[in-house]
């Protein structure tokens, strides 16, 4: 057996000086800041450096469920999704990561549980299906036929979009990664951005605990602390963090096709490629915070709520429960673009989906720091709207 | 000791070392990521589902741990541990709404 060593094998991680001066620094390692580096890196942007303070995906990306979903409310979420999921169709061979990302288009099944969300629902549906997306509007026993393990009981009805699913965090972020480091980027974990120097309003570099890097661009991918990020510059965003929790099951043969999701009810529950589910539930007494300790009280109520809506649930162990933050928005709209400060841009606040949204979102973001016309017309969702007052209200989100 | 089980010889008799038992994780594997570049144990952890299993990482976790040490000529307790996640032991989800206490461990 041949041994292995660091020398040998040591990625640019650890070894690697940090560069002195950089086209365009990416603070933060999650799913949408690995994304962008992979995307600028693409276009040939130049030296591309991505700061992440910690390891990749370490933060709200390493925590969440994963969900891919166009079934959204408003025309720009339904177009920004539509856009992720062929990327997400594509991703293993475009990235050529060399595992899989395991997506897997189960389907996601949305309940109605009361008329007005059934009332929604149907308005939904006719804004997906003008969009292409393929959605249908289901009877309680129609959605019981594609979820025989379903209670529907309490249903009013419910909407089923096959070519939804969900997909793994983690390889996700770190095929972004490795694509973007084969494209020239340069990735430094544990590299804490400290400061953002400016000067007369534009953007002139960062401090970081390894070092200083000149640089006219900076692109705050920093998830629930694009806040704090953002106040590097003196800016303000309307921006919080809010805590969601979630669990794991032991693995069992598959029996759940599609991700199954409420909003009254603010549960979701998805089977993995692996066999186990993956389940959470939004909590209205959560105050802003970056709180991410686990609770027993989550734990029953989640027990209490999956036992009822897919009850040979109950007969599966937990094995492991964590939190994670939710990067909040007042519309739940990202906010995607520039800002006051020249060479300052903000891809943040996706208000819990911006994992389903970083393919989209790293395109953009790269179309806008390289002064091209987006791909998707995002002006609606600037760091100005909110100021204009122009808020994307989102109906649909747990 | 419980009896091998068909795979288990046959992986032995193939010199392939499981690490993780409960995700199948081998020791080639692991080295495969740290020659890849992946330096620590939470990345590992996260991409082979290494520890993740219902045991909790109980006997996979210092063995990954051992092994980042070596290839990096550190001490054991100089590489930065995965976390421990609730609940210790697994528990069943009706379990937890019935309060069924001989489940807790
Ligand atoms: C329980 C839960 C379930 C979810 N479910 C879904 C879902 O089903 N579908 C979906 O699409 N989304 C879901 N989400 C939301 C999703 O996780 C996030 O929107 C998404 O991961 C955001 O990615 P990000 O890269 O912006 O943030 P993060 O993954 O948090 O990455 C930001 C990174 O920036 C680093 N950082 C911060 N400050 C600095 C600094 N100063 N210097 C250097 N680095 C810094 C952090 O360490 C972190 O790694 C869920 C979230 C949670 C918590």
């Amino acid at each position: 057996m041949i041994a292995v060593t660091w020398a040998e094998t040591v990625s640019s991680a650890v070894s690697e000086q940090l560069p002195k001066t950089a086209d365009a620094v990416v603070i933060g390692g999650g799913v949408v800041g690995t994304s962008i580096a992979y995307h600028l890196a693409k276009k040939g942007f130049g030296s591309v450096v991505l700061l992440e303070r910690s390891y990749l995906a370490c933060g709200s990306t390493g925590r969440c469920g994963a969900g891919v979903r166009q079934q959204w409310g408003t025309r720009l979420n339904c177009l920004l999704s539509i856009a992720s999921v062929r990327a997400f169709e594509r991703m293993d061979e475009e990235l050529g990561y060399g595992r899989s990302i395991e997506f897997k288009q189960g389907g996601y099944l949305l309940i109605a549980y009361t008329r007005r969300e059934m009332e929604q629902f149907t308005k939904n549906v006719e804004l997906q299906l003008s969009l292409d997306i393929p959605v249908s509007l289901l009877t309680p026993r129609e959605a019981g036929k594609i979820v025989p393990i379903l209670n529907t009981d309490d249903i009013y009805c419910a909407t089923f979009c096959p070519t939804d699913g969900h997909a793994n965090p983690f390889h996700v972020t770190y095929a972004y990664a490795t694509a973007g480091r084969r494209l020239g980027a340069k990735i430094h974990t544990f590299t804490d951005a400290c400061e953002i120097l400016t000067e007369s309003g534009k953007v002139e570099g960062v401090r970081t605990n390894k070092g200083t890097i000149s640089t006219k661009v900076v692109i705050n991918a920093a998830g629930p602390y694009s806040g704090v990020v953002a106040r590097m510059t003196g800016l303000d965003i309307p921006f919080y963090p809010e805590r969601h929790q979630i669990l794991v099951t032991e693995p069992v043969e598959p029996v759940l096709g599609p991700m199954v999701m409420s909003f009254s009810r603010r549960y979701y529950c998805q089977q993995t490629p692996h066999g186990s589910f993956i389940m959470g539930m939004g909590d209205p007494k959560e105050k802003p915070g970056f709180l991410t300790s686990s609770t027993w009280e989550f734990l029953v109520e989640m027990a209490e709520e999956i036992t009822k809506v897919l009850p040979p649930i109950g007969e599966l162990s937990v094995v492991r429960q964590w939190a994670g933050l939710y990067d909040m928005t007042p519309d739940a709209h990202p906010i995607l673009g520039g800002t006051p400060v020249d060479g300052f841009y903000l891809a943040c606040g996706f208000s819990g989906h911006g994992f389903m949204l970083a393919p989209v979102t790293g395109e953009l973001i790269s179309e806008i720091v390289c002064d091209e016309e987006p791909s998707i017309d995002i002006h609606g969702l600037d760091l100005g709207r909110f100021e204009r007052g122009e808020l994307v209200i989102e109906p649909s989100v747990v | 000791m419980n009896k091998k089980t068909d795979r288990e010889e046959a992986m032995d008799a193939a010199e392939i070392t499981v690490v993780c038992r409960c995700e199948d994780v081998t020791l080639e594997e692991i080295r495969d990521l740290i020659r890849e570049g992946y330096t620590t144990a939470e990345e590992i952890k996260r991409i082979t589902r290494c520890g993740m299993g219902p045991c909790q990482g109980r006997t996979c976790r210092e063995l990954l741990l051992a092994e980042l040490a070596r290839a990096s000529g550190r001490k054991i307790d100089e590489v930065a541990p995965t976390k421990y996640r609730p609940p210790a032991k697994p528990i069943r989800l009706g379990g937890i709404i019935e309060g069924d206490s001989s489940d807790l461990g």
